[in-house]
């Protein structure tokens, strides 16, 4: 971790990039130091390597061309969207081939009538929506990093956004996926319909992580722009009373178009970055949305207030035009930044638990800020019960590195202990891959190893990522103890 | 239960002998010709996990489709995705291996949609979980969802976990009368705009169209569709009979086609009665051969299903491209080495 690891082999190297460069212009083929280097890491930047080749291909039959070649090579490769992702996905092989999809940026088709849009992997999410606004229409599943991120990387780690309570994730948002498997043989699931005959393979692809085919065009629904969009912004003066707050809403019957949450910490980092006019007294913010008709938006937020001040609210403001509505999301959406801004690093979380256990958890991760010496700001999708503690450290002091990680670590236990998982949207990657171990059975585990196989059996695509292997699980040690029982009795204990 | 489960699955596997798992039977009519041993799955049952505030409903494979809906019901929540039942045995483990939607599809979501988590016991009787009860969870390859519509063939499902949601505040049905063309050109726009329709039906010239929400968003809606709005009993009993098939349409023995295409593909140019639903994107047809019904589904940019009677030795699904159908072949040896379950349900060679 910290400083980029070499790349091992030179004569590899220079053998794979020669093999590229008979069908990859010059300009498409990076194995320089210094061109490689932007490669290094993804959003996860504790984790660095410098791939042994980067490639760039413009056209499909490239891409197809670059796998085979790999594949007959038997040299690694890692697809790369825009690298924003946060849990390592696109972390490059230092022995193989980060497949940039970069250069995919066209927006294929749009059908304002059949409300879909067909795009080339490497469109940005908030592209998307912006080709589709002048027909009133938008691209749902809208993840922070909306500007940034590519449709691609979405796919690969299915995920979601502010609006995705009541909009659903990528997997809900997504059509048709072409793409090619990792010997090249190219593959089309999914449809124009509502449905394929057949396995539903777009919901095993959505989400893979990138471990199973790369994508080279994907068909996106669209939906209509609700008429109205207002919200609610509630203080509380006690986490626990917030994290109730959001169960009242849905116990209510109600599903906001958004319901997120933000604890003091949190609003201190960000209301000195954007000035979203939060409370600053409060213990905890909730922003909750309403959005459709102006009839119904009036309705909901009537409905809503009442909810919150029932649930002991301090304060409550309702956005009164849109200007004010985007500034209050504005800090929302700022948030990581912001907090980037206050500390030297931060490690972002994404367990995801059960509603009725959030005061639970957060205080659980409160006490853990005194136990490792540690501020972790939460910020998170609350409706979905879906956390992002932001644990502060220095990388550069090996001791608050490694605080952090076992700090990490306790919260991923305890997301799974409540009956929740290790990620909610930001995928395992290379980050989570031992929790893996904890919450899934080696009979779980070969089974994912059995799919993987059946689309990749040499095990190229994106190697050692998302899926632990049971070796290593035995190596981590912290076996999931089921039933009494161990469950690789038959590996060797470390 | 599961002790008996497993011993007759892996008895099953040890001789490589089909095995029919089934639950009330309600979809026996649906997909390949059942065949093997039979494995009823309606002694294990009852909802397991069921809080309202989590919008999250577990149970087991062999409850009943109507006591899981009715006790979602009770606190004021639904499958949103309206399966079928088609008769009064229906399972959840038969609803969601069927993966059958109803007329609110189009606006809510499929089965799989819905599906957050699920437990079986594989090929080889292992009891194998993934997903959870969480609205999120990316952790692992999407096991669950892949086994809605899976017809039975990768495994036994035990359990299953839904996301439910709220019933809508309010609803209303109306009537307009509307060619074909116009129907679909109609329906197309409206999807299009922030219209709370839920469910839409077009047979013979009238197209009917519920909407469901806010009331006030209903209202105004309703305004602004015109149409006769239909009696709440008489629209209940409507929408009741296109999602059980109890809608004259259905009933009779000819051949009942499912084309499923682009909501704004043309009208469906081939012999016999239509009836449309979700927004067009499903057509039913109710005559045609093999050749002609395929091509026309194809040609449209979809696939067409025999749902129901006609000549069922011809193929009941569209075929698979030979890339897909490698990647079929291999998942369902992942996951049921002898090639035990279901035989021929989803596909004939597997
Ligand atoms: C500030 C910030 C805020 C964020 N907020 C959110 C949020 O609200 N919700 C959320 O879900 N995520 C969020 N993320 C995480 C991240 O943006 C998403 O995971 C995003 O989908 C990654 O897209 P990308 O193009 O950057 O993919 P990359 O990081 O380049 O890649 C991600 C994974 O996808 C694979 N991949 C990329 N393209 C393809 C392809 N064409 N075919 C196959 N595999 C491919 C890669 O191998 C890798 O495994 C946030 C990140 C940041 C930095």
């Amino acid at each position: 971790m910290g400083q980029a690891l070499p790349v091992a082999d030179a004569a590899r190297q220079r053998a794979v990039a020669q093999a590229l460069r008979i069908f990859l212009p010059e300009r498409a083929v990076l194995w320089e130091q210094e061109d490689t280097r932007p490669y290094e890491c993804d959003g996860l930047t504790a984790y660095r390597q410098l791939p042994m080749v980067v490639a760039l291909p413009e056209t499909e039959e490239q891409v197809q061309r670059i796998l085979r070649t790999c594949h007959d090579l038997g040299v690694p490769v890692v697809p790369r969207g825009a690298g924003t992702g946060l849990s390592g996905g696109a972390l490059p092989p230092g022995d193989g081939v980060l497949l940039s999809l970069a250069k995919f940026m066209r927006v294929l088709r749009l059908d304002p009538v059949a409300r879909l849009a067909v795009v080339q992997p490497g469109v940005r999410n908030a592209a998307i929506s912006d080709v589709a606004a002048p027909f009133g229409l938008y691209y749902a599943p809208d993840p922070s990093s909306q500007i940034a991120c590519t449709i691609g990387g979405n796919v690969a780690e299915n995920s979601g956004g502010v609006h995705c309570l009541k909009y659903g994730l990528t997997v809900h948002n997504v059509m048709r996926v072409r793409g090619y498997a990792m010997d090249g043989e190219p593959l089309d699931v999914g449809g124009e319909s509502l449905d394929a005959p057949g396995l539903d393979l777009l919901a095993l692809l959505i989400g893979s992580e990138g471990l199973l085919a790369v994508a080279t065009e994907i068909t996106v629904k669209l939906l209509p722009m609700p008429q109205l969009a207002r919200v609610v912004m509630a203080s509380f003066d006690d986490v626990g009373k917030a994290g109730d707050a959001v169960a009242a809403v849905i116990a209510a019957g109600i599903i906001p178009a958004g319901l997120e949450m933000m604890d003091r910490p949190a609003t201190h980092a960000v209301e000195q970055f954007v000035g979203a006019g939060y409370d600053l007294e409060a213990a905890a913010i909730l922003l909750c949305e309403a959005d459709g008709i102006p009839e119904e938006v009036e309705e909901e937020i009537a409905r809503v207030k009442q909810v919150f001040e029932r649930a002991g609210a301090t304060r409550l403001t309702v956005s009164r035009d849109e200007t004010e509505r985007l500034r209050i999301w504005s800090g929302r959406k700022a948030a990581f930044p912001a907090v980037g801004r206050i500390s030297p690093d931060y490690y972002c979380m994404d367990g995801t638990i059960p509603r009725k256990r959030l005061g639970e958890v957060l205080g659980f991760i409160g006490a853990l800020e005194n136990k490792y010496g540690l501020r972790c700001p939460n910020v998170f999708h609350a409706g979905d019960g879906n956390l992002h503690p932001l644990i502060l450290f220095d990388a550069n002091d090996a001791d608050q590195l490694r605080r952090t990680e076992e700090f990490a670590a306790e919260v991923m236990q305890k997301c799974i202990e409540v009956g929740g998982t290790i990620t909610g949207e930001h995928g395992v990657g290379v980050e989570k891959i031992d929790q893996m171990c904890i919450q899934f059975r080696a009979e779980e585990l070969s089974l994912f190893h059995a799919v993987k196989a059946v689309f990749d059996p040499r095990g190229l695509l994106n190697r050692g990522k998302a899926v632990p292997t049971l070796t290593r699980c035995a190596e981590f040690g912290r076996m999931h103890v089921h039933g009494g029982k161990l469950v690789h009795p038959e590996l060797p204990r470390f | 239960m599961l002790a008996d489960f497993r011993d007759t699955i892996l008895a099953a596997a040890a001789r490589r002998a089909p095995l029919r798992l089934r639950g009330g039977g309600s979809k026996d009519f649906y997909g390949g010709a059942p065949r093997g041993a039979l494995l009823d799955t309606r002694g294990y049952a009852g909802i397991v996990d069921y809080e309202p505030t989590e919008l999250v409903a577990t149970a087991r494979c062999g409850t009943p489709l109507a006591e899981l809906e009715e006790t979602l019901a009770r606190e004021g929540q639904m499958l949103a995705f309206e399966p079928p039942r088609f008769g009064g045995a229906a399972t959840l483990g038969g609803c969601i291996a069927a993966g059958l939607s109803g007329p609110r599809r189009a606006a809510a979501g499929a089965a799989r949609d819905f599906v957050l988590g699920a437990r079986l016991l594989d090929g080889q009787a292992r009891d194998v979980s993934f997903g959870g009860r969480v609205m999120k969870n990316v952790a692992g390859y999407d096991v669950s969802r892949l086994l809605a519509g899976s017809l039975g063939t990768l495994g036994l499902i035990l359990e299953v976990s839904l996301k439910v949601l709220p019933r809508p505040a309010a609803e209303l049905t109306l009537r307009l009368e509307l060619p074909e063309a116009k129907a679909l050109e109609s329906l197309n726009r409206w999807a299009g705009s922030p219209l709370p329709i839920s469910a839409s039906a077009w047979r013979d010239g009238e197209l009917s169209l519920r909407l469901s929400g806010a009331q006030s968003a209903v209202r105004a809606a309703a305004q602004k569709l015109g149409g006769e709005a239909l009696a709440g009993e008489a629209a209940l009993e409507f929408w009741s009979g296109i999602r059980e098939h109890a809608h004259p349409f259905f009933s009779g023995d000819a051949p009942l086609w499912r084309l499923s295409v682009p909501s704004n593909c043309a009208p469906v140019a081939l012999p016999g009665a239509q009836l449309i639903e979700w927004g067009g994107a499903l057509r039913w047809l109710r005559a045609g051969t093999q050749a002609a019904v395929r091509a026309a589904a194809a040609s449209a940019g979809g696939h067409a299903t025999l749902f129901r009677g006609g000549d069922k030795a011809a193929g009941v699904f569209a075929p698979l491209a030979p890339a897909l159908l490698r990647l079929h072949r291999e998942l369902k040896a992942a996951f049921d080495p002898a090639g035990i379950f279901n035989p021929g349900r989803l596909h004939p060679d597997f």
